[in-house]
Protein backbone atom coordinates (compact mmCIF):
# COMPACT_ATOMS: atom_id res chain seq x y z
CA UNK A 1 0.00 0.00 0.00
CA UNK A 2 2.77 2.66 -1.03
CA UNK A 3 0.67 5.75 -2.52
CA UNK A 4 2.00 7.27 -5.75
CA UNK A 5 5.12 9.44 -5.72
CA UNK A 6 4.35 13.85 -5.04
CA UNK A 7 6.32 16.84 -4.19
CA UNK A 8 5.71 17.59 -0.50
CA UNK A 9 5.19 20.90 0.67
CA UNK A 10 4.84 22.97 4.10
CA UNK A 11 3.78 26.50 3.43
CA UNK A 12 4.13 29.03 6.80
CA UNK A 13 1.08 30.81 5.48
CA UNK A 14 -2.12 30.87 3.50
CA UNK A 15 -0.45 33.05 0.95
CA UNK A 16 1.98 30.39 0.08
CA UNK A 17 -0.85 28.03 0.23
CA UNK A 18 -2.68 29.80 -2.52
CA UNK A 19 0.13 30.22 -4.71
CA UNK A 20 0.86 26.49 -4.94
CA UNK A 21 -2.77 25.82 -5.63
CA UNK A 22 -3.03 28.55 -8.39
CA UNK A 23 0.02 27.00 -9.61
CA UNK A 24 -0.66 23.68 -10.01
CA UNK A 25 -4.37 23.54 -10.23
CA UNK A 26 -6.06 20.53 -10.17
CA UNK A 27 -2.54 18.19 -9.58
CA UNK A 28 -2.81 20.28 -5.83
CA UNK A 29 -4.40 19.14 -2.74
CA UNK A 30 -4.30 20.52 0.60
CA UNK A 31 -3.78 18.21 3.70
CA UNK A 32 -5.08 18.89 7.09
CA UNK A 33 -4.29 15.67 9.51
CA UNK A 34 -4.73 13.52 6.37
CA UNK A 35 -6.61 10.77 8.20
CA UNK A 36 -8.93 10.92 5.41
CA UNK A 37 -6.98 11.79 2.40
CA UNK A 38 -3.83 9.44 3.55
CA UNK A 39 -5.92 5.95 3.27
CA UNK A 40 -7.33 7.12 -0.29
CA UNK A 41 -3.79 7.65 -1.55
CA UNK A 42 -2.71 4.98 0.00
CA UNK A 43 -5.36 2.74 -1.72
CA UNK A 44 -4.83 5.12 -5.05
CA UNK A 45 -8.39 5.90 -5.08
CA UNK A 46 -6.50 9.85 -4.48
CA UNK A 47 -3.62 10.67 -6.65
CA UNK A 48 -2.20 14.09 -5.80
CA UNK A 49 1.27 15.02 -7.29
CA UNK A 50 1.80 17.96 -4.99
CA UNK A 51 0.82 17.37 -1.37
CA UNK A 52 0.36 20.66 0.44
CA UNK A 53 0.45 20.02 4.49
CA UNK A 54 -1.43 22.66 6.41
CA UNK A 55 0.70 21.78 9.59
CA UNK A 56 2.78 25.01 9.90
CA UNK A 57 0.02 27.63 9.59
CA UNK A 58 -0.59 29.10 13.25
CA UNK A 59 -3.28 31.07 11.35
CA UNK A 60 -5.65 27.96 11.15
CA UNK A 61 -5.13 26.87 14.91
CA UNK A 62 -7.20 28.99 16.77
CA UNK A 63 -10.50 28.74 18.75
CA UNK A 64 -12.09 32.02 19.50
CA UNK A 65 -15.69 32.43 21.67
CA UNK A 66 -16.25 36.02 21.17
CA UNK A 67 -19.30 36.52 22.78
CA UNK A 68 -22.09 34.23 21.65
CA UNK A 69 -19.95 33.94 18.00
CA UNK A 70 -17.64 30.98 17.93
CA UNK A 71 -14.80 30.55 15.61
CA UNK A 72 -13.16 27.36 14.89
CA UNK A 73 -10.06 27.18 12.67
CA UNK A 74 -9.44 24.73 10.32
CA UNK A 75 -6.84 22.62 11.77
CA UNK A 76 -8.07 22.27 15.06
CA UNK A 77 -7.68 19.23 15.63
CA UNK A 78 -10.76 16.71 17.11
CA UNK A 79 -8.33 16.19 20.13
CA UNK A 80 -7.95 19.95 20.60
CA UNK A 81 -11.89 20.26 20.13
CA UNK A 82 -12.65 18.06 23.06
CA UNK A 83 -10.10 19.12 25.12
CA UNK A 84 -11.02 23.16 25.13
CA UNK A 85 -12.94 23.85 27.93
CA UNK A 86 -14.58 27.32 26.83
CA UNK A 87 -15.90 25.22 23.84
CA UNK A 88 -16.97 21.86 26.11
CA UNK A 89 -18.80 25.05 27.98
CA UNK A 90 -20.51 27.17 25.23
CA UNK A 91 -20.99 24.69 22.56
CA UNK A 92 -21.11 20.99 24.42
CA UNK A 93 -22.81 19.22 21.11
CA UNK A 94 -19.39 19.53 19.62
CA UNK A 95 -17.30 17.29 22.17
CA UNK A 96 -20.22 14.95 22.22
CA UNK A 97 -20.23 14.55 18.73
CA UNK A 98 -16.51 14.37 18.28
CA UNK A 99 -15.86 12.30 21.32
CA UNK A 100 -17.82 9.68 18.68
CA UNK A 101 -15.12 9.87 16.15
CA UNK A 102 -12.93 7.44 15.03
CA UNK A 103 -10.59 6.54 17.74
CA UNK A 104 -7.82 8.48 20.49
CA UNK A 105 -4.85 8.66 17.84
CA UNK A 106 -6.84 9.53 15.18
CA UNK A 107 -8.85 12.20 17.07
CA UNK A 108 -5.12 13.58 17.57
CA UNK A 109 -4.88 13.95 14.06
CA UNK A 110 -8.20 14.42 11.96
CA UNK A 111 -9.63 18.16 12.06
CA UNK A 112 -12.23 19.98 12.11
CA UNK A 113 -12.00 21.66 8.80
CA UNK A 114 -10.48 18.07 7.23
CA UNK A 115 -14.03 16.79 8.57
CA UNK A 116 -15.78 19.60 6.86
CA UNK A 117 -14.05 20.17 3.90
CA UNK A 118 -13.34 16.62 2.39
CA UNK A 119 -17.44 16.04 1.05
CA UNK A 120 -17.38 12.47 2.64
CA UNK A 121 -20.69 11.27 3.69
CA UNK A 122 -19.63 9.95 6.32
CA UNK A 123 -18.17 12.68 8.21
CA UNK A 124 -19.43 13.93 11.62
CA UNK A 125 -18.79 17.43 12.10
CA UNK A 126 -20.83 18.38 8.30
CA UNK A 127 -24.41 17.52 9.47
CA UNK A 128 -23.24 19.18 13.12
CA UNK A 129 -22.71 21.92 11.41
CA UNK A 130 -25.56 22.38 9.44
CA UNK A 131 -27.65 21.56 12.63
CA UNK A 132 -25.91 24.25 14.14
CA UNK A 133 -25.95 27.02 10.98
CA UNK A 134 -22.27 27.38 10.56
CA UNK A 135 -21.10 29.48 8.28
CA UNK A 136 -17.97 27.83 6.30
CA UNK A 137 -14.93 30.10 5.36
CA UNK A 138 -13.22 29.67 2.50
CA UNK A 139 -10.10 31.93 1.30
CA UNK A 140 -8.64 31.92 -2.77
CA UNK A 141 -7.11 34.32 -4.66
CA UNK A 142 -9.95 37.15 -4.83
CA UNK A 143 -10.24 36.77 -0.64
CA UNK A 144 -12.60 34.55 1.61
CA UNK A 145 -16.12 33.79 1.39
CA UNK A 146 -18.61 32.81 3.61
CA UNK A 147 -20.61 29.80 2.59
CA UNK A 148 -23.66 28.22 4.91
CA UNK A 149 -22.87 24.76 5.79
CA UNK A 150 -26.49 24.33 4.66
CA UNK A 151 -25.60 25.02 1.36
CA UNK A 152 -22.23 23.69 0.85
CA UNK A 153 -22.24 19.92 0.09
CA UNK A 154 -23.37 19.61 -3.45
CA UNK A 155 -22.21 15.29 -3.45
CA UNK A 156 -20.44 12.44 -1.86
CA UNK A 157 -16.72 14.63 -1.75
CA UNK A 158 -18.41 17.73 -3.63
CA UNK A 159 -19.04 21.06 -1.97
CA UNK A 160 -18.97 24.67 -3.29
CA UNK A 161 -15.29 25.08 -2.54
CA UNK A 162 -12.96 25.80 -5.70
CA UNK A 163 -10.10 24.10 -6.45
CA UNK A 164 -8.05 27.34 -5.52
CA UNK A 165 -10.21 27.78 -2.38
CA UNK A 166 -9.20 26.41 1.26
CA UNK A 167 -11.22 26.02 4.10
CA UNK A 168 -9.66 28.34 6.91
CA UNK A 169 -12.56 28.32 9.63
CA UNK A 170 -16.06 27.86 10.29
CA UNK A 171 -18.24 29.97 12.81
CA UNK A 172 -22.01 29.84 13.95
CA UNK A 173 -23.42 31.80 16.97
CA UNK A 174 -23.16 29.98 20.75
CA UNK A 175 -26.29 27.18 20.90
CA UNK A 176 -28.59 27.61 23.75
CA UNK A 177 -31.07 25.33 24.99
CA UNK A 178 -30.67 21.26 24.93
CA UNK A 179 -28.54 19.00 22.53
CA UNK A 180 -27.72 15.69 21.79
CA UNK A 181 -25.56 14.52 19.17
CA UNK A 182 -26.48 10.21 19.15
CA UNK A 183 -24.50 7.80 16.72
CA UNK A 184 -25.15 4.24 15.61
CA UNK A 185 -22.50 2.38 14.29
CA UNK A 186 -20.85 -1.33 13.91
CA UNK A 187 -18.17 -0.94 15.97
CA UNK A 188 -16.36 2.03 18.23
CA UNK A 189 -14.46 3.68 15.52
CA UNK A 190 -17.09 3.25 12.60
CA UNK A 191 -18.68 5.75 10.42
CA UNK A 192 -22.52 6.06 11.22
CA UNK A 193 -24.81 3.68 10.44
CA UNK A 194 -26.80 6.69 11.02
CA UNK A 195 -26.66 9.59 13.56
CA UNK A 196 -28.76 12.75 14.51
CA UNK A 197 -27.50 16.27 15.34
CA UNK A 198 -30.71 18.41 17.40
CA UNK A 199 -30.73 21.14 19.06
CA UNK A 200 -33.81 22.52 21.03
CA UNK A 201 -35.17 25.63 22.76
CA UNK A 202 -38.03 25.47 25.49
CA UNK A 203 -40.16 28.61 26.41
CA UNK A 204 -43.01 27.87 28.34
CA UNK A 205 -42.55 24.07 28.52
CA UNK A 206 -43.06 23.99 25.09
CA UNK A 207 -40.12 23.69 22.04
CA UNK A 208 -39.58 27.10 20.60
CA UNK A 209 -36.88 26.55 18.30
CA UNK A 210 -35.36 22.75 16.91
CA UNK A 211 -32.56 21.79 14.38
CA UNK A 212 -31.55 18.36 13.43
CA UNK A 213 -29.47 17.36 10.98
CA UNK A 214 -28.64 13.48 10.04
CA UNK A 215 -25.72 12.15 8.85
CA UNK A 216 -24.54 8.87 6.39
CA UNK A 217 -28.17 8.97 4.89
CA UNK A 218 -27.56 10.49 2.07
CA UNK A 219 -24.61 11.53 -0.07
CA UNK A 220 -24.49 14.78 1.36
CA UNK A 221 -25.48 15.84 5.01
CA UNK A 222 -29.17 16.51 5.67
CA UNK A 223 -30.95 19.27 7.31
CA UNK A 224 -34.45 18.40 8.04
CA UNK A 225 -35.91 21.97 8.38
CA UNK A 226 -39.32 20.05 8.49
CA UNK A 227 -38.48 17.84 11.49
CA UNK A 228 -37.80 20.55 13.43
CA UNK A 229 -41.24 22.35 12.45
CA UNK A 230 -42.55 19.31 13.33
CA UNK A 231 -41.29 19.79 16.71
CA UNK A 232 -42.42 23.56 17.44
CA UNK A 233 -45.00 24.55 19.47
CA UNK A 234 -45.59 20.61 20.80
CA UNK A 235 -44.65 19.39 24.63
CA UNK A 236 -42.46 17.65 22.55
CA UNK A 237 -44.57 14.27 23.32
CA UNK A 238 -44.58 10.89 21.81
CA UNK A 239 -46.93 12.39 18.57
CA UNK A 240 -44.42 15.13 17.77
CA UNK A 241 -41.40 12.55 17.74
CA UNK A 242 -42.58 10.27 15.51
CA UNK A 243 -44.30 13.30 12.95
CA UNK A 244 -40.39 15.15 13.68
CA UNK A 245 -39.13 11.12 12.76
CA UNK A 246 -41.70 10.81 9.21
CA UNK A 247 -40.44 14.45 8.30
CA UNK A 248 -36.83 13.30 8.36
CA UNK A 249 -37.88 9.79 6.67
CA UNK A 250 -39.15 11.67 3.98
CA UNK A 251 -35.53 14.12 3.39
CA UNK A 252 -32.55 11.47 3.79
CA UNK A 253 -32.19 8.97 0.91
CA UNK A 254 -30.28 6.12 2.28
CA UNK A 255 -28.20 3.78 -0.06
CA UNK A 256 -27.78 -0.28 0.87
CA UNK A 257 -23.95 -1.10 1.47
CA UNK A 258 -22.00 -2.55 3.96
CA UNK A 259 -23.48 -1.26 7.09
CA UNK A 260 -27.07 -2.77 6.11
CA UNK A 261 -30.17 -2.52 3.57
CA UNK A 262 -32.49 0.72 3.34
CA UNK A 263 -35.14 -0.39 5.15
CA UNK A 264 -33.03 -1.09 8.29
CA UNK A 265 -31.21 2.42 7.93
CA UNK A 266 -34.51 3.74 7.68
CA UNK A 267 -35.04 2.14 10.91
CA UNK A 268 -31.98 3.00 12.40
CA UNK A 269 -32.66 6.45 11.56
CA UNK A 270 -35.97 7.16 12.98
CA UNK A 271 -34.60 5.39 16.48
CA UNK A 272 -31.39 7.25 16.69
CA UNK A 273 -33.36 10.73 15.90
CA UNK A 274 -36.62 9.64 18.85
CA UNK A 275 -33.30 9.22 21.26
CA UNK A 276 -31.67 12.39 20.27
CA UNK A 277 -34.77 14.72 20.39
CA UNK A 278 -35.69 12.88 23.68
CA UNK A 279 -32.14 13.93 24.80
CA UNK A 280 -32.09 17.47 23.58
CA UNK A 281 -35.91 17.87 25.17
CA UNK A 282 -34.53 16.77 28.82
CA UNK A 283 -31.62 18.87 28.72
CA UNK A 284 -33.67 22.30 27.56
CA UNK B 1 9.28 8.93 -8.67
CA UNK B 2 9.64 12.16 -6.69
CA UNK B 3 13.17 13.55 -5.30
CA UNK B 4 14.35 12.49 -1.83
CA UNK B 5 13.78 14.72 1.08
CA UNK B 6 16.30 15.60 3.64
CA UNK B 7 14.77 13.94 6.95
CA UNK B 8 15.47 15.40 10.60
CA UNK B 9 14.01 13.20 13.30
CA UNK B 10 14.63 12.67 16.83
CA UNK B 11 13.65 9.01 18.02
CA UNK B 12 13.51 8.18 21.64
CA UNK B 13 16.28 11.15 22.63
CA UNK B 14 18.69 10.74 19.58
CA UNK B 15 19.16 12.41 16.35
CA UNK B 16 18.69 11.03 12.72
CA UNK B 17 18.93 12.16 9.21
CA UNK B 18 18.72 10.38 6.17
CA UNK B 19 17.12 10.67 2.82
CA UNK B 20 13.83 9.15 1.76
CA UNK B 21 10.51 10.22 -0.35
CA UNK B 22 7.92 12.03 0.52
CA UNK B 23 5.33 9.24 0.16
CA UNK B 24 7.38 7.19 2.33
CA UNK B 25 5.35 6.66 5.71
CA UNK B 26 6.60 6.89 9.10
CA UNK B 27 6.57 3.20 9.91
CA UNK B 28 8.64 2.32 7.30
CA UNK B 29 10.78 5.02 7.93
CA UNK B 30 11.22 3.92 11.14
CA UNK B 31 11.30 -0.02 10.98
CA UNK B 32 13.43 -0.04 7.26
CA UNK B 33 15.71 2.80 7.27
CA UNK B 34 16.27 3.59 11.19
CA UNK B 35 16.04 -0.43 12.03
CA UNK B 36 13.53 0.75 14.54
CA UNK B 37 11.28 -2.38 14.66
CA UNK B 38 9.68 -2.24 18.15
CA UNK B 39 6.13 -0.66 16.43
CA UNK B 40 4.72 -3.06 13.92
CA UNK B 41 2.67 -2.69 10.64
CA UNK B 42 -0.71 -4.68 11.74
CA UNK B 43 -3.08 -3.88 9.55
CA UNK B 44 -1.72 -0.88 7.50
CA UNK B 45 -4.62 0.68 7.28
CA UNK B 46 -4.89 2.88 10.80
CA UNK B 47 -7.45 0.85 12.40
CA UNK B 48 -5.28 -2.04 15.21
CA UNK B 49 -2.75 0.67 16.55
CA UNK B 50 -0.15 -1.57 16.60
CA UNK B 51 2.31 1.32 14.74
CA UNK B 52 1.63 3.32 17.21
CA UNK B 53 4.22 5.83 18.32
CA UNK B 54 4.11 9.18 20.28
CA UNK B 55 4.88 12.16 17.56
CA UNK B 56 5.32 15.49 19.38
CA UNK B 57 3.24 14.73 22.78
CA UNK B 58 0.20 12.80 20.26
CA UNK B 59 -0.48 8.88 19.83
CA UNK B 60 -0.10 8.31 16.02
CA UNK B 61 -0.47 5.99 14.04
CA UNK B 62 2.63 6.16 12.03
CA UNK B 63 1.20 3.74 8.79
CA UNK B 64 -1.27 7.00 8.30
CA UNK B 65 1.35 9.80 8.46
CA UNK B 66 3.98 10.64 5.78
CA UNK B 67 7.60 11.05 6.87
CA UNK B 68 7.57 13.87 5.10
CA UNK B 69 4.99 15.30 7.86
CA UNK B 70 6.74 14.22 10.79
CA UNK B 71 9.85 16.05 9.33
CA UNK B 72 11.98 17.68 12.33
CA UNK B 73 9.46 16.09 15.12
CA UNK B 74 10.12 14.29 18.22
CA UNK B 75 9.31 10.30 18.13
CA UNK B 76 8.79 7.90 20.96
CA UNK B 77 8.25 4.13 20.00
CA UNK B 78 8.13 1.50 22.68
CA UNK B 79 12.04 1.22 22.18
CA UNK B 80 12.48 4.64 24.66
CA UNK B 81 9.95 3.66 26.85
CA UNK B 82 11.68 0.70 28.03
CA UNK B 83 14.41 -1.66 27.81
CA UNK B 84 14.61 -5.60 28.21
CA UNK B 85 16.73 -5.25 31.10
CA UNK B 86 14.97 -1.78 32.67
CA UNK B 87 11.05 -2.84 31.82
CA UNK B 88 8.85 0.28 31.90
CA UNK B 89 5.79 -0.13 34.80
CA UNK B 90 3.89 -0.95 32.19
CA UNK B 91 5.81 -3.72 30.49
CA UNK B 92 6.23 -5.07 34.12
CA UNK B 93 2.42 -4.58 34.74
CA UNK B 94 1.74 -6.61 31.31
CA UNK B 95 4.09 -9.60 32.18
CA UNK B 96 2.22 -9.72 35.78
CA UNK B 97 -1.34 -9.94 34.49
CA UNK B 98 -0.70 -11.80 31.28
CA UNK B 99 -1.37 -8.77 29.33
CA UNK B 100 -0.28 -10.27 26.27
CA UNK B 101 -0.46 -13.64 24.56
CA UNK B 102 1.21 -13.26 21.17
CA UNK B 103 2.19 -10.12 21.54
CA UNK B 104 1.88 -8.42 18.02
CA UNK B 105 0.12 -5.65 19.42
CA UNK B 106 1.56 -5.24 22.44
CA UNK B 107 4.19 -2.42 21.72
CA UNK B 108 1.53 -0.27 20.50
CA UNK B 109 -0.92 -0.74 23.75
CA UNK B 110 2.05 0.00 25.82
CA UNK B 111 2.80 3.15 23.78
CA UNK B 112 -0.49 3.89 23.56
CA UNK B 113 -1.28 3.37 27.50
CA UNK B 114 1.94 5.37 28.35
CA UNK B 115 0.38 8.29 26.71
CA UNK B 116 -3.41 7.61 27.95
CA UNK B 117 -2.01 7.36 31.80
CA UNK B 118 0.17 11.05 31.27
CA UNK B 119 -3.10 12.77 30.06
CA UNK B 120 -5.52 10.88 33.09
CA UNK B 121 -3.35 9.36 36.05
CA UNK B 122 -5.96 7.70 37.49
CA UNK B 123 -9.12 6.56 35.22
CA UNK B 124 -11.41 4.27 35.11
CA UNK B 125 -12.18 0.83 33.31
CA UNK B 126 -14.53 2.98 31.17
CA UNK B 127 -12.05 5.58 30.78
CA UNK B 128 -9.18 3.12 29.73
CA UNK B 129 -11.24 0.98 27.07
CA UNK B 130 -12.60 4.19 25.63
CA UNK B 131 -8.61 5.43 25.73
CA UNK B 132 -7.51 2.58 24.29
CA UNK B 133 -10.20 2.19 21.23
CA UNK B 134 -7.54 2.68 18.71
CA UNK B 135 -5.78 -0.80 19.56
CA UNK B 136 -6.95 -4.11 18.59
CA UNK B 137 -5.86 -7.33 19.47
CA UNK B 138 -6.71 -10.45 17.64
CA UNK B 139 -6.01 -12.60 20.33
CA UNK B 140 -8.67 -10.67 22.32
CA UNK B 141 -6.88 -10.36 25.47
CA UNK B 142 -8.28 -7.20 26.83
CA UNK B 143 -9.69 -8.45 29.87
CA UNK B 144 -6.04 -8.46 30.75
CA UNK B 145 -5.25 -5.46 29.13
CA UNK B 146 -7.53 -2.99 30.63
CA UNK B 147 -6.24 -4.79 34.45
CA UNK B 148 -2.46 -4.08 33.46
CA UNK B 149 -3.15 -0.44 33.17
CA UNK B 150 -5.24 0.09 35.47
CA UNK B 151 -2.90 -2.12 37.80
CA UNK B 152 -0.47 0.49 37.18
CA UNK B 153 -2.43 3.57 37.33
CA UNK B 154 -3.90 2.47 40.84
CA UNK B 155 0.44 1.59 41.84
CA UNK B 156 0.92 5.05 40.50
CA UNK B 157 -1.36 6.38 42.60
CA UNK B 158 -0.81 5.14 45.78
CA UNK B 159 2.70 5.95 45.11
CA UNK B 160 2.09 9.36 44.72
CA UNK B 161 -0.36 8.95 48.15
CA UNK B 162 2.28 7.58 49.84
CA UNK B 163 4.41 10.19 49.06
CA UNK B 164 2.71 13.12 50.16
Amino acid sequence: MIPAAFDYYRPKDVEGVIALLQEHGDDARVMAGGHSLIPMMKLRMAEVPHLIDLQDIAALKGIAIDGDTITIGAMVTQHELINHDGLSAAAPILSEAALQIADPQVRYMGTVGGNIANGDPGNDMPGLMQCLDAQIELLGPEGTRKVAAREYYEAAYMTDREDDEVLISVRFAAPTGGYSYEKQKRKIGDYATAAAAVQITKAEGKVATASIAMTNLSDVPVWSEDAGDALVGTTCDTEAMKAAVAAMLGDIDPTEDNRGPVAFKRHVAGIILTRAITRAWDRA
Amino acid sequence: MSDKMHIKLNVNGEDHEFLAEPRDLLIYALREKLNITGPHVGCDTSHCGACTVTVDGKSVKSCTMFVAQANGAEITTIEGIGQPDALHVLQESFREHHGLQCGFCTPGMITRATKLLEENANPTEEEVRFGMAGNICRCTGYQNIVKSILAVASELNSAKEAAQ
